[in-house]
């Protein structure tokens, strides 16, 4: 059974969390991760990358275009699996 | 190389380019790391001959305008060659901009047809401005199976298949002339007023004919081609620069960092365009590589960077630094030439870190308004804080310097656009007496070469550190009807002038009404629509002001006036960051 939306959230909180060496309590499904992480679009790609691995799924660039919160990423993500 | 001297347009030298080397590898393009497509020259041609005879037939006329929207891949070089071929006029649109922005700039440019990605197009077909779609015929390309032109509630709405639209025969070549359009390429004015550049076939071919005079490509050479093609450095060196040459260009369908880094190995890349955010990044990786060592390699590593570094104080020496240090090199494919650098400003640590490991990364400095580039470093020597020295054709000045001998930099050349599309107002503020004026500030360095620097802008806007021009009027629109009494955007560095670049961001100057306070509703809207801006497009804070802006009788801001109240009557660290 494919998992909920909020279990693919809370697994993209964690991961983002790890990968960007920031604690897991400072992010909430709503931030703008990139003000939140600090990062830039490459950045964000990159965690794409790392997602992907973990879901086992391929999602084309175009996907993040205008995407810049967790919660909405999650939906795309979701919409894969 | 051509000559390109003898040819009249683009299409003309392209033509005769795909003659020329007909057994030459001119395109590969891969998803991740699948390749999909490679094309010699003859088969490019074979491509494109019946998408030139289909536009015959739709009676696609010299001069008319087609509009490109796609990310990097062989259709589009496919579809420029065609709209050229067919004596058309090419106008390339961001894809990263909104579809409503798209249908704003497809109706100033009069677009009548329209080449664009699946699901851009979605994009389009699915906004509220649709029906205000000007173009006649459209190409939907990487659309899925089974949708086709006229096919019902789930077609291409009235688009065909970029497969579909073809026809057999031999099309008619269509003679433009130095003097005819080419290009029209929009620097700005999405929200606001268009600024579409009218760019010459002469512009082109000249300015083709600088850049390869200082950066040669032959046959062999691969580029990749990582920024949008439809920004002037990757249309003129990411296409028109190597197919005069004979050269290759690979395209990637993601930019993923891990595939761009592949890339380079896997197609033992020559040369590639950057933006400063992709150079950092790559910065970024090999540092992280490097602090990986063990302290002996590490200390190793130190000194062979440091023995480079002298050898190669004067010129570069690529094949001596790619035996110095061939781990560095392997990583980016062992043929690497040059990584050029350009669209925005970038830290000259960045250009030094990768000179002094033998890659040079010459930053160069362009408008869209000047075709491709104005300045660029030609390696002798090589600097990191210059933007290096004026193209072969180009004349720069700088006007009205200060004390420093800091003024702004003018541009004359062959290479700078006619006018603004329909504008004459613009036009007539940006060219004055046939000098082109960039509005940024910048110097000659007092070093007698000829190198230019740049301290800052005198116009108000931004560029950000992935190349992208952002101007203050094109996103007002996102806080329209924003409870306040009025609002202007600005960028920082035009509020509170300063002689250098990097780190710009812009700013939203409120004016409350009387007895509003500033509240956290106030704060969260504003924040809330600011997130509805792309990520580069996004303001980094605002400024509550307290007197009423100055306006003209037609009640528009005098921008100017209420910019210069501003920087004298608030300081900058008044902004609070959104």
């Amino acid at each position: 059974m494919p998992p909920t939306t909020n279990h693919t959230l809370d697994e993209i909180l964690n991961l983002a969390a790890l990968h960007f060496k920031v604690p897991r309590e400072r992010l909430t499904p709503d931030d703008d991760f990139f003000k939140t992480l600090g990062i830039d679009s490459l950045q964000a790609l990159d965690l794409l990358t790392r997602l992907e691995s973990h879901f086992r799924i391929e999602l084309p660039d175009y996907e993040l275009q205008g995407v810049s919160d967790f919660r909405t990423l999650a939906s795309r993500i979701q919409a894969r699996l | 190389m051509l000559d390109l001297r003898q040819y009249a347009s683009l299409g003309a030298a392209l033509k005769d380019a795909l003659e020329r080397w007909p057994n030459e590898v001119c395109l590969i393009e891969a998803d991740r790391d699948r390749e999909k497509v490679r094309l010699t020259y003859s088969d490019f041609k074979e491509m494109a001959r019946p998408l030139c005879r289909a536009l015959e037939d739709a009676e696609f006329k010299a001069g008319d305008r087609a509009a490109i929207i796609m990310t990097n891949q062989s259709k589009w070089l496919i579809s420029a060659y065609s709209i050229f071929f067919c004596g058309g006029v090419l106008v390339p649109l961001d894809y990263k901009l909104t579809a409503a922005e798209h249908l704003q700039l497809l109706a100033h440019s009069k677009a009548r047809f329209l080449v664009i990605e699946y699901y851009l197009w979605r994009a389009i077909t699915q906004s509220p401005e649709f029906a205000k779609l000007t173009a006649e015929i459209v190409l939907v390309t990487e659309a899925p199976v089974g949708l086709s032109h006229g096919g019902g509630a789930a077609d291409l709405q009235g688009a065909y298949r970029w497969e579909e639209f073809k026809r057999k025969g031999e099309p008619q070549f269509v003679a433009r002339q130095r003097e005819d359009t080419a290009c029209i390429v929009y620097s700005s004015g999405t929200g606001g007023r268009p600024k579409g550049c009218v760019l010459t076939h002469d512009s082109y071919l000249e300015q083709c004919a600088s850049l390869t005079a200082w950066y040669p490509f032959w046959p062999g050479v691969r580029y990749l081609s990582i920024l949008p093609t439809n920004h002037a450095i990757d249309f003129m060196v990411g296409f028109i620069g190597p197919f005069v040459c004979g050269a290759c260009v690979v395209h990637l369908r993601t930019l993923r960092p891990e595939f761009v880094r592949d890339a380079f190995v896997r197609y033992r890349i020559t040369y590639v365009s950057l933006v400063p955010m992709v150079l950092k990044n790559l910065e970024r990786g090999l540092r992280a590589k490097f602090d990986e060592l063990k302290p002996r390699k590490r200390w190793m590593l130190e000194r062979l960077i440091g023995l480079n570094k002298m050898l190669t104080r004067g010129r570069p020496r690529v094949e001596l630094s790619r035996r110095l240090l061939p781990q560095v090199h392997k990583a980016f494919g062992g043929e690497l030439r040059a990584l050029i650098v350009g669209g925005a400003f970038t830290d000259p640590s960045t250009l030094q870190f990768f000179y002094d490991l033998g890659i040079p990364a010459p930053c160069g400095y362009g408008l869209t308004e000047a075709c491709t580039a104005v300045t660029l470093n030609d390696l002798k020597p090589f600097r990191a804080d210059t933007v290096g020295k004026p193209l072969p054709g180009s004349e720069v000045r700088v006007l009205n310097p200060d004390g420093d001998g800091i003024g702004e930099v003018a541009v004359r050349s062959r290479a700078v656009m006619s006018h603004y599309l329909d504008d004459p107002e613009q036009t007539a503020q940006t060219i004055v007496e046939g000098w082109l004026l960039t509005g940024d500030l910048g110097r000659f360095d007092v070093d007698g070469r000829g190198h230019l620097q740049l301290f800052g802008r005198k116009k108000n806007m931004i560029v950000t550190d992935g190349g992208k021009n952002i101007y203050p009027e094109d996103i007002e629109v996102a806080f329209d009807g924003l409870p306040v009494k009025e609002f202007c955007v600005f960028a920082a560095n035009y509020l509170w002038p300063q002689k250098t670049l990097g780190d710009e961001i812009l700013v939203l100057v409120v004016r409350l009404e009387q007895n509003q306070q500033f509240d956290d509703r106030l704060r969260d809207e504003i924040v809330a629509r600011n997130r509805r801006l792309a990520d580069f497009q996004r303001v980094g804070g605002y400024l509550a002001w307290e007197k009423d802006f100055p306006r003209t009788t037609s009640l528009k801001i005098k921008r100017g006036e209420l910019a210069a109240e501003i920087g004298a009557g608030a300081a900058r660290a008044g902004v609070v960051e959104v």
